[in-house]
């Protein structure tokens, strides 16, 4: 039983590390009002780029530098459509993930229309010997760096006051002489590398091959833990934890006692189900960003 | 040196040629991988297009493939045109199939006089309870509907899996597939020999009365309102919340709808794939029909056009059928964009000023 | 050449919104040491003219100088970095923030903000200007008063010269706003010119050494203020037709035009148009109405009664309640407390149809927010009327056509049945809803703002029609805050004083010095 409760916390550190990697990304994107709907292709396509770039280099880092790209582009295109064109942003964002699962779909069953190829070489786990703390050095930026390094950011740098107050008050941070536009590009550009590497760590860390349902939904996951973080940083990781906290343990606990009753779905739906039943809890005490959802046109 | 300057007025052509510039950009945009996959792409979008058209089989699966898509197209737009943004097409689609399979399995041997209304409005009812919880929310919370509807998507999914794996798992094949349904659920086609069922005519008299309600009637002018000016809108005495609930469930009701449709007249059981991202998809159609019921149907016939010509493709040409759905999604974002930027005209200023100014265009202007 | 240079200084400002000329080739200067006002009713262009200084508006000719050195303003990081400070009229402050935080927020870099250090400069900086504020309050939790003064430090912490204070008192309490000219006073000795923008006479000639005035985008006269009255930069504010009397002949037309016959499908056959005259019924009565926002009255026990052929005038500081009496009574918020009646019926708790069906018309100082700018000038005329066009659930759009030609005839609206009101003018689109409001034939009439932003003609259109509203035994409540207006129009002006009627006065009693003072909350002056 400890055996596999020790299983349970590495693989439940294993399965937050994606969603802690894109939840943060579309955390940093949301705080500056643009709800990032693209996440999901992002993801999606940061973790086929990666793999791609992976197995016709032989190294995992030149794919992960590809995913990196990848999601640069993807959220300055996201950028290009929200903030200068000022689009509906729930539209163009569904948009753009509809567009890049097609066409990474399109792209892997083009090259590898048959086969099921995988890398010769993905990240190794660290600590190999250690229970739980053998994990992927993904696993150690994610919950070391990314997510204290950007609490830190956001609350004490002239950066992180600039994305509070486009997200607040974009009038406010225009007359304050930040630029509304440049910020939300910048961190749709840098949210959108974030959600890719979130993708990539499936494909080059955890599997080592791609699959055409690899994200299955972990975007939109994302985009639930983001609201029910209240748009804070250390709730994203937890909400990310506690979510790969059901999802290993059911694995474990199948095998061994009551709950192998209860539907694997029931598990996989419980964070939509929960941020759907705080927000119908929180109802109107939840305080979105002042400028959610809106484009800002300068007169 | 040019710089972009709001209009004035818009002269009649821009539209239009907007939207002709963003078709063109994308068939360049999409002939790129179809030259990729070895193909030429001349030939290739003779295939997309024209050829499914050139016989009448061809166009019978045409209106096969459009179906979902006039059902979820109009549902979507139905809820956008009243400012409600109902992005749960998907989910509301997927628990129409769900509830219309739960009627078929439980009382299979109902005979086609009471299986086919049954049915279909099982989907209805199905697809309405789905949205039922976001639009409550949204009335009577203020909670933003975008992320509810959003978010009980994959939900849905997970139920149809849910389902599939364990209570309605194939009793003969023990696939993830639910049994066939009797046969009274079976709609029966349009035209026989052709797969085009009557889910396809029920489509188009939705779509026909949609148009009419709201072209023709105070509860029309109504929504528009609501979905143009809410605060005015409430101003004149308009019941903006009531509308928008009700808007919400006849929207999900449709996307039910367009479930019942596929699982009695395609599938026959219920499967994994039954929505291969129809309601989606129906937010393109929606958008790029300009939210108006002609515009659906045009947009929903394009694309079920492509989804069968892509078919064709993938086995003469050896392009992957996804190149279907890149064209619909990026030919929404190109006309978006295109017709975005027909409130600017572009104008030459003297090289000097322009220097001055090349740095901010005033592209944020509206 | 540069010591003699003004501090600030314009040149030709010129700036078009598509056909719309907002400036019109602008000049004026600040020195320093000099308080400048800028006079101008809403709509003459001084927003846009403080915008273009503050760089978030482009103009499309013209020069802008500082000390003579002529400046290249892209964005408010420029006009900052110039030396020119800008108290915006609604304020920019990121209400989830602290004040220090929302100081800080003006040219902060990238990097890390040593949050102690950063607090010292702030009370510093607050100190200087006698302004004693929490740094680490949250902006959320201000009054409007102390929102401003964090403006003005924000403005003043990056070596200001030039501070710009659009609009300053409109929603200030009397008190704030002896505070704000302390503060005023205290910057222009220490050296500053100040550029105070206004459209209060009062206040221009108690602050400010010169004046400059704006209309329709043009600069129409520059004054040392000592040295001008108080009638010549009205006359030059509002421009000399103003001052003309109107011709009786063309409001008689007018009226005959109006003429007042309706479609009998709007009437209400069972009620008479005129009641008994033994009876005098109020036309509309308000009893205790109050509206607290978080246990706050905004609106605070009013009680007022308008009789049918009465004008009743509500005068008042903007922000005194003005918008939530409009919206109680035009069913956009529901009162707290209290009772409103139209000709005798209760519709407190009435929905918009119920408070129509009552015989109540409504013209809201929200032009914009009253019509549906995408659907076309036929619907907007119909769309609080649908059930009399409905035919068998279906719109009669003959009868639709029929009805909007009538009133656009009648009231002489410059436009087709089926243009799209968004691309109507200011008056025509009031017209419109004057029309759509009339043609009902209201007993009691609630008009907030009725002439705001029109040209004259269209002004003196529309008190036209509210006279013969009351000749035929109407009852208005006219909110406005143009005291000319309502010294011409109304049999009786109330006072409304944060949410409170705190007097009446007949309007030939009502001198503009009396009624100011009782704007400004004195009771008995």
């Amino acid at each position: 039983m400890s055996i596999n409760l020790l299983a349970a916390l590495a693989a439940m550190l294993t399965v937050a590390t994606p969603l802690v990697w894109a939840g943060i990304g579309e955390l940093i994107v949301e705080k500056t009002g643009v709800l990032n709907l693209g996440i999901e292709g992002t993801m999606y396509a940061g973790a086929f780029t990666g793999f791609l770039v992976a197995l016709r280099t032989g190294s995992p880092w030149w794919g992960l530098l590809a995913a990196i790209l990848t999601g640069v582009v993807a959220g300055l295109a996201m950028a290009v459509l929200s903030v200068t064109l000022g689009l509906n942003q729930h539209v163009s964002g569904l948009g753009l993930t509809l567009l890049l699962i097609a066409g990474c779909e399109f792209t892997f069953r083009m090259l590898y229309a048959g086969g099921r190829p995988k890398l010769d070489d993905k990240f190794d786990a660290w600590l190999s010997d250690v229970p739980v703390l053998e994990q992927h050095w993904l696993t150690y930026v994610a919950f070391l760096v990314l997510a204290p390094g950007t609490w830190w950011v956001l609350r004490s740098t002239g950066l992180g006051y600039r994305i509070h107050a486009v997200g607040e008050n974009f009038e406010a941070a225009e007359v304050a002489g930040i630029s509304v536009n440049a910020t939300r590009y910048a961190a749709l550009a840098v949210g959108g590398a974030f959600m890719a590497i979130g993708g990539a760590f499936l494909t080059l860390a955890v599997l080592g091959s791609f699959t055409l349902n690899i994200i299955n939904g972990r975007g939109w996951v994302c985009i639930a833990l983001v609201i029910f973080a209240k748009w804070r940083v250390w709730p994203v990781v937890l909400g990310a934890l506690i979510f790969a906290v059901t999802d290993a343990l059911q694995l474990q606990l199948a095998i061994t006692t009551a709950f192998s009753d209860v539907p694997r779905e029931v598990m996989l739906a419980l964070p939509y189900v929960a941020v759907i039943t705080a927000l119908a809890v929180w109802g109107r005490k939840v305080h979105y960003p002042g400028s959610y959802l809106k484009a800002y046109r300068r007169a | 040196m040019m710089r972009l300057v709001l209009r004035g007025s818009e002269p009649r052509w821009v539209a239009p040629v907007a939207v002709l510039v963003a078709v063109l950009a994308t068939v360049v945009l999409t002939a790129i991988p179809i030259r990729i996959a070895g193909a030429n792409p001349p030939a290739a979008f003779e295939r997309y297009l024209v050829q499914p058209l050139s016989s009448p089989q061809g166009i019978y699966e045409v209106l096969l493939s459009a179906t979902p898509l006039l059902f979820t197209g109009i549902a979507v737009a139905i809820a956008f045109r009243a400012g409600y943004w109902n992005i749960g097409a998907e989910g509301q689609f997927l628990m129409g199939a769900v509830l219309t399979t739960w009627l078929a399995l439980t009382l299979p041997d109902l005979p086609a006089v009471a299986a086919l209304p049954f049915g279909l409005v099982a989907g209805a009812v199905g697809g309405a309870g789905w949205a039922l919880l976001p639009a409550w929310l949204k009335r009577h919370g203020r909670i933003d509907e975008v992320v509810t509807t959003l978010l009980l998507n994959p939900v849905a999914l997970l139920v149809v899996q849910g389902l599939l794996n364990g209570p309605w798992r194939n009793t003969a094949s023990g696939f993830t597939d639910s049994d066939r349904f009797g046969t009274g659920y079976d709609l029966p086609e349009i035209v026989p020999g052709t797969r085009v069922h009557w889910g396809f005519a029920v489509a188009l008299l939705i779509i026909a009365l949609t148009w009419f309600v709201l072209s023709r009637t105070a509860v029309g002018l109504h929504v528009r309102a609501t979905g143009a000016a809410p605060d005015a809108a409430a101003f004149s005495g308009v019941p903006v919340d009531r509308l928008r609930f009700r808007a919400a469930l006849v929207s999900g009701g449709i996307a039910g709808l367009g479930g019942a449709s596929q699982v009695m007249g395609v599938q026959h059981q219920l499967t994994q794939g039954i929505s291969n991202n129809y309601g989606y998809t129906g937010i393109i159609v929606a958008t790029l029909g300009g939210l108006t019921a002609l515009g659906v149907v045009l947009v929903a016939g394009l694309l079920g056009d492509i989804t069968v010509g892509a078919e064709s493709v993938s086995l003469v040409l050896q392009v992957p059928t996804q190149l279907g759905d890149m064209f619909g999604a990026l030919l929404m974002l190109t006309v978006l964009s295109a017709l975005s930027w027909r409130r600017y005209r572009v104008q030459w200023r003297p090289p000097r000023r322009a220097a001055e100014d090349s740095e901010r265009e005033e592209v944020g202007h509206r | 050449m540069s010591t003699a240079a003004p501090l600030l200084e314009l040149e030709g400002i010129t700036k078009r919104f598509g056909d719309l000329v907002a400036n019109d080739s602008l000049s004026m200067s600040v020195g320093r040491g000099e308080v400048v006002a800028m006079l101008g009713e809403n709509g003459a262009g001084k927003s846009t003219l403080m915008k273009i200084i503050y760089g978030l508006v482009r103009p499309d000719a013209g020069v802008i100088r500082m000390e003579g050195r002529t400046l290249n303003i892209r964005s408010p990081r420029d006009a900052m970095a110039a030396g020119i400070g800008m108290v915006t009229q609604e304020f920019s402050l990121v209400e989830t923030m602290t004040v220090r935080e929302n100081v800080a927020l003006s040219g902060v870099g990238l990097g890390r903000i040593d949050a102690r250090q950063h607090r010292a400069r702030v009370e510093q900086a607050m100190e200087r200007i006698g302004v004693d504020l929490q740094p680490e309050r949250l902006v959320s939790t201000l009054s409007i008063g102390e929102r401003q003064r964090v403006e003005i430090v924000k403005a003043l912490f990056h070596d200001c010269r030039v501070l710009i204070l659009d609009e300053p008192t409109a929603v200030l309490t009397p008190q704030d706003v002896r505070a704000l000219f302390v503060t005023i006073e205290r910057l222009r000795t220490s050296g500053l010119g100040v550029l105070f923008v206004s459209h209060k006479l009062r206040e221009v000639a108690e602050i400010s050494h010169r004046v400059v005035v704006l209309r329709r985008g043009t600069l129409v006269g520059e004054r040392v203020t000592q040295e001008v009255g108080d009638a010549e930069l009205a006359a030059l504010m509002m421009g000399s037709t103003t001052a003309s009397t109107t011709t009786t002949t063309d409001t008689d037309t007018a009226a005959a035009a109006v003429g007042l016959s309706v479609p009998a499908t709007n009437r209400d056959a069972s009620s008479p148009a005129s009641p008994d005259p033994g009876a005098r019924v109020p036309a509309l009565s308000l009893t205790d109405v109050t509206y607290e926002v978080r246990g706050h009255p905004v609106l605070d026990g009013v009680s007022l009664q308008v009789m049918p052929g009465e004008i009743v005038g509500v005068a008042g500081i903007s922000g005194n309640g003005q918008t939530e009496l409009t919206g109680v009574l035009a069913g956009t918020l529901a009162a707290s407390r209290g009772r409103v009646e139209v000709a005798g019926q209760d519709i407190t708790r009435s929905g918009v149809g119920a408070r129509l069906q009552a015989g109540l018309g409504r013209l809201t100082e929200d032009r914009r927010g009253s019509v549906i700018p995408q659907l076309s000038v036929e619907q907007n005329l119909v769309l609080e009327d649908l059930p009399a066009f409905t035919r068998r659930g279906v719109l009669d759009g003959a009868a639709i056509r029929r009805h909007a030609e009538e009133l656009i005839e009648r009231f002489d609206i410059r436009a087709t049945p089926t243009d799209v009101i968004a691309n109507l003018s200011g008056g025509n689109m009031q017209k419109v809803l004057l029309a759509r409001t009339l043609a009902r034939r209201p007993r009691a009439l609630v008009a907030a703002q009725p002439t705001r932003g029109l040209d004259v003609g269209a002004y003196r259109y529309v008190h036209g029609r509210l006279e013969d509203l009351k000749a035929r035994d109407g009852g208005v409540l006219v909110i406005s805050e143009d005291l000319d207006e309502l010294r011409s129009l109304c049999d009786r002006i109330v006072v409304l004083f944060r949410g409170r009627i705190t007097a009446e006065v007949a309007p030939a009693e009502a001198t503009s010095d009396r009624l100011g003072r009782m704007m400004a909350g004195e009771v008995s002056a």
